[in-house]
C-alpha cells in the first residue's frame, strides 16, 4: 500500500461569524482543523470516538461532535464554538455566568462541550424536570464535577439572562 | 474571605475557550505516534521500520537501539520501599521483552499526527508470544506462569505489620469469622488524556517541556538528570490540566522521556497527545485487590482482633512502588479502634497495565473491606449495624490517636483530630435512619426492594515532604503567588488567592496565582494525596505573612510610625485608625525598591527615597530587607492530617432491569477548616460521582490473553449526568491542630466510601452478602435468580 502524497481540498467555513477559506486534507477531522488550523483551541478532544462530547460545537445551529466529522464535509457550514459565546465586549454569556456561579466546572476540559450542548436548550430548562434536564445533557461526560453544578447552572442561565436584559 | 464561597478566578479563562492545555501549545510542532505491543507477553524478535521511513513527512523512527545512556535504561522506580523484593520498571522503548499489551516499542516522529500514524502502521514487529498471566489470584500462587521471563515468581513486594497480639485475641474471641473480598481494576480516565510537548533551544541549551502532569517539578528533576544538564537548563510547565485523579502523577511514563529526547535530537519542537485508546492501554490503572479477612469479636460486635491478608495487582511493573497497598494497610482501620490488627500483603506482577494511585488510592479497597466486615458481623450476630459501628468508633477524647501501623510517609499513623461519633449521629439524623425500617416495609408491601447502607472512612491527607510559595507585589498592586504544584481543577488559583488576600488585606481579585511552572518556583512536590490545601496552603500563608511584615516595616519607615501600629487593609498599608495615611501596596512595593533611575512617577519617588536615605547616612536597603515586597517560604509537615466522613445510601433495585436506583445519598464530611465551601462541595460531589462509577459501572475487563476488552468510553462506562444523583452534603469542621490554617485535604474524600456504602445498601436490599465490587445489573439479576430462571 502506498501512502498517497497529501491532497488538499479547498473549503470554506464560517466560524463564529468569520469566513475562513482553507485547504484541508480530506481525512482531517473538523476538531483538528478548528484547533490546529484556526487556533480555536477552546474545542477539546476527549475521546475522538464520539462518546464524551468535549468536542461539541454548533453546526448550522445544532450541536454536533466535531471529532466525528471531516472538515471537508463541513464545507460551507456555519459553525459556532465556545470562543464565539461571550459577547464582543467581553461580557460573559448567561450560561457562562451560570457555570461560574454554580461551580459547573473544575478542570474545564469538558466545559466548552457542555456550554455548546446546553446553548440550544437552556431557555427551556425551566420547563424540564430534573430527569429530563439530565437526559438532555446526557451526551456529555464530565469526570470532575459529578454534574451537580452543571445541572444547576443550565437551570439558572435563563434567569440570569432575564436579569441581564432587565432595564 | 477564608471560609467564603468565592467564585473561582480560573473560570473566566476556562469558560471562554481561553484555557491552555498541553495540546494547545506549539501547533506547528512535529508529532509522535507509537507502535505498542499487541501481545500481553512476548519476546520482540525483530522490528522492521523500512516501510515507515518511506513515508513522506517522517522525521525519525526510533527503537530501543537508538537510545543511549539513561534513556536506554529502565525508567525510574518512583517510590522506593524496603518491602519491594523484585523491582521492575519498563524501558521507554521495549528492549527484548514486552510484558503488557500497550507497551511502547517504536516511536515515529513526523510532520503531523496523521502522517506519524500512517508511518507507524507500516512498521512490522515480529514477536515470539509467551504465555501471559492475567488473573491476580493465580498469579500469586507458587508455580504460576510468570509475567516476566526467567523470574522465579510474580512477587513484586511484600509487607506485613502487627499491632497487639492478633492470634492471641482471635483464640480468645467468642466469635471468629472469615471472609473474602474483592475489588476490581479501574482507572482514573480524566477527560484530557496525557500530553507532552518539548522544545529545545540549541543556542542556549534550554529545554522547555509542557506536560499534562500532576508533578512538574519531579519531571524537571528527572529530565535534568537524564540529560545530564543543570536543573536551570530544564523548565517544565504543567499548564491547564484536564483532570488527573492520580494517573498523571506517575513519572515517568515513556512518552515523557521520549518526547524531550526527540525534540533535542531533531532540533524541532515535538508533541505527543494521547488518544483515548492509548490512555486505556498505556496509562496506569488501579484498585484490583483480593482480601482475606479474619475477625474476632465479642457478643456486642466489639472487634477484638482483625487480620487481613491480601494480594495487590501491580500490573506488569511497579513504577510507583508499593504505595497503593501500603495506603490500604494503614487506612483500612478507618475510624475504628483495632487494638489487635495485622496486615500482610503481596504485590503481584501480571501481564497488564501497571497500577498506581487513582483517587482514593487504596482507601476505597480498605473501606470496602472494613465496612462490609462490620455489616456482615452485625448480620451474623443479629445486631444493628449502627450499634456495631458506635461501639467500635474512636472517641473524641482519644486524639491524637495512634493507629499502630506505619503511614505511607514511613512514620507512624497518628490521627490528629476528629469527632467520629458526632459525624455518625448527624448522618443517621439526616438520612432518617430511625424511620427507615418502616419505609422499607412499606416498599416491600408494594413489591419494591429498598436497602440502606452506611460507610465511614478516615483519609490521611496533606502529606509532605513540602511545598513552597513565592509572593511578589507588583507596582499596580497586583499580588502574584507562584506555587510549585500544578492544578487539575481544584481551584488553586482561587483558594490560595483567598489565603494571600486575607493576610495582605487586598481584594481576592488582585491576587494572581500561577501553578505548576518551574520557571516561577523551582521547588515543589506535586498535586496528589489530597495534599495541596494542607501543604501549599500553609506555605502561602507563611509567604504572605513575610510580605506583610516587610510592608509593615517599610510603611512604618515612610510614615514614621511604630511597626506595630501599621495595618494592611483595602490594598494599602496605613497607621491604624488613620485611613488618610494609607499607602497603596503597589506604590509601597515600588518605593521599597530603592532606585538609581527614575523611569516613572513611582520610580521617581523610589529614587528620591534612596537619595534621602544616603543623605541621612543610611543604606537605602536595610539589613535583611529585600527590594520591593516579596518572599519565598516553604512548609514541611511532620506527618499527614486526617479528614473523615460518613456516608449513607438508600437504594432500590429495579425488579425488571436490575438497575441500581440511588434514591438518596447523604454525606457528612469533615476536612478541618474550609477555605472555600463552593470548592469543597465540588470536590466531594465529584469524588462521589467517581465512587459511584467504581461501585456500579467502571471495571477494566481483561481477557485471559491480556487484551483489554473495553478500551473505549463506549465500553468502559463512566457515569453521565443521568446516572449520578446529587448527594446531600453536611459538614462538620474539626480543625487540624497540626497546621496553622487548621485545614485538611478533601480531594479524594468523596470517592473513598462509596463502593462500600453501595455494597452495604444492595446487600441490605437483597438480603444477600456482596463481597466483590463493582456490581452490575447482570450480577444483581443473577443474585435475584440463583436458579438461572429468567435469563
Ligand atoms: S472527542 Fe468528540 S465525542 Fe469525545
Ligand atoms: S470539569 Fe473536568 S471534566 Fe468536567
Amino acid at each position: 500500500m502506498d501512502v498517497r502524497p497529501r491532497e488538499l481540498a479547498p473549503i470554506s467555513l464560517t466560524v463564529n461569524g468569520n469566513v475562513h477559506e482553507l485547504e484541508v486534507e480530506p481525512r482531517w477531522l473538523l476538531c483538528d482543523v478548528l484547533r490546529h488550523q484556526l487556533g480555536l483551541t477552546g474545542t477539546h478532544v476527549g475521546c475522538e470516538h464520539g462518546v464524551c462530547g468535549c468536542c461539541t460545537v454548533l453546526i448550522d445551529g445544532r450541536p454536533a461532535r466535531s471529532c466525528l466529522m471531516f472538515a471537508v464535509t463541513a464545507d460551507g457550514a456555519d459553525i459556532r464554538t465556545v470562543e464565539g459565546l461571550a459577547r464582543g465586549d467581553g461580557k460573559l454569556h448567561p450560561l457562562q455566568t451560570a457555570f461560574r456561579r454554580h461551580h459547573g466546572l473544575q478542570c474545564g476540559f469538558c466545559t466548552p462541550g457542555f456550554l455548546m450542548a446546553a446553548l440550544p436548550i437552556y431557555r427551556r430548562a425551566g420547563a424540564l424536570s430534573d430527569d429530563e434536564l439530565r437526559e438532555a445533557l446526557g451526551g456529555q461526560l464530565c469526570r470532575c464535577t459529578g454534574y451537580v453544578g452543571i445541572v444547576a447552572a443550565v437551570r439558572a442561565a435563563a434567569e440570569i439572562e432575564a436579569g441581564d436584559s432587565a432595564p | 474571605m477564608f471560609g467564603e464561597r468565592v467564585e473561582r478566578r480560573e473560570d473566566l479563562r476556562l469558560l471562554t475557550g481561553g484555557g491552555r492545555y498541553t495540546d494547545d501549545f506549539e501547533h506547528d510542532a512535529a508529532q509522535a505516534a507509537f507502535v505498542r505491543s499487541e501481545h500481553a507477553h512476548a519476546r520482540v524478535l525483530d522490528v522492521d521500520v523500512t516501510g515507515a521511513l518511506e513515508v513522506d513527512g517522517v522525521l525519525g523512527v526510533y527503537t530501543h537501539e537508538d537510545l543511549t545512556g539513561g534513556f536506554a535504561a529502565p525508567l525510574p522506580l518512583l517510590v522506593p520501599h524496603e518491602g519491594i523484593v523484585r523491582p521492575r520498571t519498563q524501558y521507554a522503548l521495549a528492549a527484548e521483552e514486552v510484558c503488557y499489551a500497550g507497551e511502547t516499542i517504536v516511536m515515529v516522529v513526523a510532520t503531523d499526527r496523521y502522517v506519524a500514524e500512517d508511518a507507524a502502521g507500516r512498521i512490522r514487529v515480529s514477536y515470539e508470544p509467551l504465555e501471559a498471566i492475567v488473573d491476580l489470584a493465580r498469579a500469586a500462587d507458587a508455580g504460576a506462569t510468570v509475567a516476566h521471563a526467567g523470574a522465579p515468581d510474580n512477587i513484586a513486594g511484600r509487607v506485613s505489620e502487627e499491632k497487639g497480639d492478633v492470634d492471641g485475641a482471635l483464640a480468645n474471641a467468642p466469635h471468629v469469622f472469615e471472609w473474602r473480598f474483592e475489588i476490581e481494576r479501574s482507572a482514573s480516565t480524566p477527560m484530557e488524556g496525557r500530553a507532552v510537548v518539548a522544545r529545545y533551544d540549541e543556542r542556549d541549551g534550554m529545554l522547555m517541556v509542557y506536560d499534562s502532569t500532576q508533578a512538574p517539578t519531579g519531571i524537571r528533576g528527572g529530565l535534568a538528570a537524564l540529560f545530564g544538564v543543570d536543573l536551570e537548563r530544564v523548565q517544565v510547565l504543567a499548564p491547564d490540566v484536564g483532570g488527573g485523579f492520580g494517573v498523571k502523577v506517575m513519572q515517568f511514563y515513556p512518552e515523557e522521556v521520549l518526547i524531550p529526547w526527540a525534540a533535542r535530537r531533531l532540533g524541532t519542537p515535538v508533541k505527543w497527545t494521547e488518544d483515548r485508546r492509548e490512555h486505556f492501554i498505556g496509562s496506569n490503572h488501579e484498585r484490583k485487590q483480593i482480601h482475606h479477612v479474619r475477625v474476632g469479636c465479642d457478643d456486642d460486635g466489639r472487634i477484638l482482633a482483625f487480620e487481613t491478608r491480601f494480594v495487590h495487582d501491580s500490573g506488569a511493573y511497579c513504577p510507583y512502588g508499593l504505595i497503593v497497598p501500603v495506603i490500604t494497610s494503614a487506612q483500612l482501620p478507618g475510624p475504628y479502634k483495632l487494638e489487635n490488627y495485622r496486615y500482610e500483603f503481596r504485590a503481584v506482577y501480571t501481564n497488564t497495565v501497571s497500577t498506581s494511585p487513582y483517587r482514593g488510592a487504596g482507601r476505597p479497597q480498605g473501606a470496602f473491606v472494613m465496612e462490609r466486615t462490620l455489616d456482615r458481623l452485625a448480620r451474623e450476630l443479629a445486631l444493628d449495624p449502627v450499634d456495631v459501628r458506635r461501639r467500635n468508633l474512636i472517641q473524641p477524647d482519644e486524639f491524637p490517636y495512634e493507629v499502630g501501623v506505619t503511614f505511607q510517609d514511613g512514620g507512624p499513623t497518628v490521627y490528629d483530630s476528629g469527632d467520629y461519633p458526632r459525624g455518625l449521629e448527624l448522618l443517621l439524623d439526616a438520612v432518617g435512619y430511625a424511620g427507615f425500617a418502616a419505609e422499607r416495609e412499606r416498599a416491600a408491601a408494594e413489591g419494591r426492594r429498598l436497602g440502606l447502607g452506611l460507610g465511614c472512612y478516615v483519609e490521611g491527607t496533606g502529606i509532605g515532604p513540602y511545598e513552597g510559595a513565592a509572593i511578589n507585589v507588583m507596582g499596580d498592586g497586583t499580588v502574584t503567588v507562584a506555587i510549585g504544584l500544578s492544578t487539575q481543577g481544584q481551584a488553586h488559583e482561587t483558594v490560595f488567592a483567598q489565603i494571600a488576600a486575607d493576610e495582605l488585606g487586598v481584594d481576592v481579585e488582585r491576587v494572581q496565582v500561577s501553578t505548576g511552572d518551574t520557571r516561577r518556583i523551582g521547588y515543589g512536590v506535586g498535586t496528589f494525596a489530597s495534599r495541596s490545601a494542607g501543604v501549599a496552603g500553609n506555605a502561602v500563608k507563611r509567604a504572605a505573612r513575610s510580605v506583610r511584615h516587610q510592608a509593615q516595616e517599610f510603611a512604618a519607615r515612610l510614615l514614621e510610625a511604630a511597626v506595630d501600629d501599621i495595618e494592611l487593609a483595602d490594598g494599602a498599608a496605613r497607621v491604624k485608625g488613620s485611613p488618610q495615611s494609607a499607602i497603596p501596596l503597589g506604590r509601597l512595593a515600588l518605593v521599597a525598591n530603592p532606585l538609581r533611575y527614575a523611569y516613572g512617577a513611582e520610580a521617581t519617588e523610589a529614587a528620591v527615597f534612596a537619595r534621602k536615605a544616603y543623605s541621612s547616612g543610611e543604606a537605602p536597603l536595610h539589613e535583611d530587607a529585600t527590594p520591593g515586597l516579596n518572599a519565598v517560604e516553604y512548609y514541611s509537615p511532620r506527618s499527614g492530617v486526617f479528614g473523615f466522613g460518613m456516608h449513607a445510601a438508600i437504594v432500590e433495585i429495579d425488579p425488571d432491569t436490575c438497575n441500581l436506583l440511588v434514591r438518596r445519598y447523604v454525606i457528612v464530611h469533615d476536612c478541618g477548616r474550609v477555605i472555600n465551601p463552593l470548592v469543597v462541595d465540588g470536590q466531594v460531589q465529584g469524588g462521589f460521582a467517581q465512587g459511584l462509577g467504581g461501585a456500579f459501572f467502571e471495571r477494566i475487563v481483561y481477557d485471559d490473553t491480556g487484551q483489554i476488552q473495553n478500551a473505549s468510553f463506549m465500553d468502559f462506562l463512566i457515569p453521565y449526568a443521568t446516572e449520578v444523583p446529587a448527594p446531600e452534603l453536611h459538614h462538620t469542621e474539626t480543625p487540624s491542630p497540626s497546621n496553622e490554617l487548621g485545614v485538611k485535604g478533601v480531594g479524594e474524600a468523596g470517592a473513598i466510601a462509596v463502593p462500600a456504602v453501595i455494597a452495604n445498601a444492595v446487600a441490605d436490599a437483597l438480603e444477600r452478602p456482596i463481597d466483590s465490587m463493582p456490581l452490575s445489573p447482570l450480577q444483581l439479576f443473577d443474585m435475584l435468580h440463583p436458579d438461572g430462571n429468567g435469563r
